[in-house]
């Protein structure tokens, strides 16, 4: 829904322009982002975004530190998808050194990837859905099921949010002998969940109003932006890394790219939770085929040293393409290491899409965006 | 309007489930064995002395360099009490700085320090920042008292993969040697 920008007739008042600050501290925007808006009444005709209040250098400390070390600063670049981010860059090193995992620890990293992915998605629905106007109770139904997930992972690693599991090589211990029952009782009760979320958001007419034909982004538009992941395919490309350039061993499993054919916000909307329900069935074929086995390479040394050389690994987080760069000198520092961030490219997109729409909308295009301001700063 | 309709469907069925919360400060969930919360220092009461030799290993390891660490003579060594010629004389951590990412006790070659898994090692408020830094005696205590049951100790990491330090393999050699 656009409005046009109306000049103001000779016998009206003059009107001007206003700048309103939302954030880097609003309730309404997500992380300390900060936007400057201008408006015409309650038009948005100009956007800037200001991004960098979270900088901490999570590129350049991991320089610092060996390839083990480097993992902990991963977890930290995205805390939704700290899975993704490990897999990208133990995949990334793991090419570098020439090293093969076991497949059982293949198969626990990608069960974990796409449990992290379903724990990210619903996180969006939660927050998005409070954007939107659900206040409260989309956000609850979605925390009872992301805490389910969070119990299965601490019994895994230990910690709730900084995992630090996986290693260049395979995984740091194995998983407890009951994971196979307690990941089936978990996918038990977010179907159970996803069904609530479908129930209260999908057809509703209120949120439908709100959503249907807001900030829409043709495929052409889409890929000239650089979107990737659940935007891009609310455009309508059909572009998963996970099928496009299938790293780890997702060449193993079924599962369909769900695509939206608007690319509008509630397109954004649709794409998420179809794929949580794809995600699932990839972790029950998973869990069917996961054998028994050894969970770290044969022969690892205790210190990493791959051979000179530059890596680019890209993996699908829940936000889109994330990547890392390395390039290795020999030593057991990387000696460059570069964070492609998903929401760092998706956000660019912003501006395009809120001018000619109301305030409040902006801020629902903001999150149908799912940004992560740890990895757009990094 | 059928769609609003379902929606209040779906309140009114959640409605009659069970709470999934717990009320926290007077009940407090099981944790997980692996639970991890902050390090803490084993007590070796064979030897009534503490497992950590002060080899500062952890400490290099430490992405964040929360330790500090220090090494001294060990008495009892001089007395025939004890097989280990050094041990630890000074150990702090910074737990406002601690990452809790685990690496200290998959480095660490004396099964020395484990992380808390008990709720101890998770609430951590102090009124002052100076106070987080944990001695010798606050990261002995637990493990001294008997209050840290069942800490998780499994091999990780390279340990896996076969991996032994070089010590330990000549050592081996030289037993098979020595009985061949």
């Amino acid at each position: 829904m656009t409005v046009e920008h109306r000049a103001p007739a000779e016998h009206e008042l003059d009107t001007i322009d206003i700048n309103i600050n939302v954030g880097p501290q609003h309730p309404a925007t997500h992380g300390v982002f900060r936007m400057v808006l201008t408006v015409d009444g309650e038009v948005v005709t100009d956007l800037d975004p200001v991004i960098g209040y979270m900088h901490r250098g999570n590129e350049k400390l991991p320089e610092n530190c060996d390839y083990r070390q480097a993992i902990g600063y991963h977890d930290r670049t995205d805390y939704l998808a700290q899975f993704s981010t490990e897999h990208c860059f133990v995949e990334a090193v793991e090419t570098l050194a020439g090293l093969t995992a076991p497949d059982r620890a293949e198969y626990i990293r990608v069960i974990l990837a796409e449990l992290n992915r379903i724990a990210s998605h619903l996180m969006f629905f939660g927050a998005f859905a409070t954007d939107v106007g659900v206040f409260g109770t989309a956000f609850m139904y979605a925390f009872r099921d992301r805490e389910t997930i969070q119990d299965l992972f601490e019994e895994v690693t230990g910690e709730r949010m900084m995992y630090n599991y996986f290693r260049p090589g395979g995984v740091a211990w194995d998983v407890p002998d009951d994971f196979s029952e307690r990941t089936k009782q978990v996918l038990a009760k977010i179907n159970s969940g996803l069904n609530d979320l479908d129930g209260l958001l999908m057809d509703n007419e209120i949120v439908l109003a709100r959503c249907r034909g807001l900030g829409s982004v043709s495929p052409e538009d889409a890929i000239n932006w650089g979107l990737s992941g659940p935007m891009l395919r609310a455009s309508g490309v059909q572009h998963d890394i996970r099928r496009a350039e299938p790293y780890s061993i997702y060449d193993r499993f079924e599962f369909d790219v769900p695509t939206g054919d608007q690319g509008d916000v509630f397109d954004r909307m649709y794409v998420r939770l179809e794929e949580m329900h794809q995600s699932v069935r990839i972790v029950e074929q998973a869990l069917a085929q996961m054998p028994e086995g050894p969970i770290m390479a044969e022969g690892m040394k205790r210190i990493l040293r791959p051979p000179a050389g530059e890596i680019y690994m890209r993996v699908e987080s829940p936000r889109g393409e994330y990547g890392v760069y390395i390039v290795s000198n020999g030593s057991d520092k990387p000696y460059r290491h570069k964070v492609r961030g998903a929401s760092f490219s998706n956000l660019s997109a912003l501006r395009a899409m809120s001018i000619g729409h109301y305030v409040a909308d902006v801020i629902i295009i903001l999150g149908s965006i799912d940004i992560v301001l740890c990895e757009v700063d990094r | 309007m059928l769609g609003i309709l379902k929606a209040a469907a779906t309140t009114v069925r959640a409605a009659f489930r069970k709470p999934v919360t717990v009320q926290y400060p007077s009940e407090k969930k099981e944790l997980p064995h692996r639970s991890r919360g902050f390090p803490i220092l084993l007590w070796d009461f064979d030897k009534d002395e503490s497992f950590c030799t002060g080899c500062q290993v952890c400490a290099r390891y430490c992405p964040v360099d929360c330790m500090t660490v220090t090494m001294k003579d060990n008495p009892k060594y001089a007395e025939g009490k004890s097989t280990r010629k050094k041990i630890v004389d000074e150990f702090y951590i910074d737990y406002a700085r601690c990452m809790r990412c685990d690496i200290c006790v998959e480095v660490c070659n004396f099964d020395a320090i484990v992380m808390n898994n008990t709720w101890e090692g998770v609430e951590l408020s102090r009124y002052d920042r100076q106070d987080l830094v944990m001695d010798l005696p606050a990261l002995e205590r637990q493990s001294q008292s008997g209050e840290l049951k069942d800490p998780f100790r499994e091999p990780m990491g390279v340990a896996h993969s076969g991996w032994t330090p070089k010590n330990e393999k000549e050592e081996a050699e030289k037993k098979e040697g020595g009985e061949g």
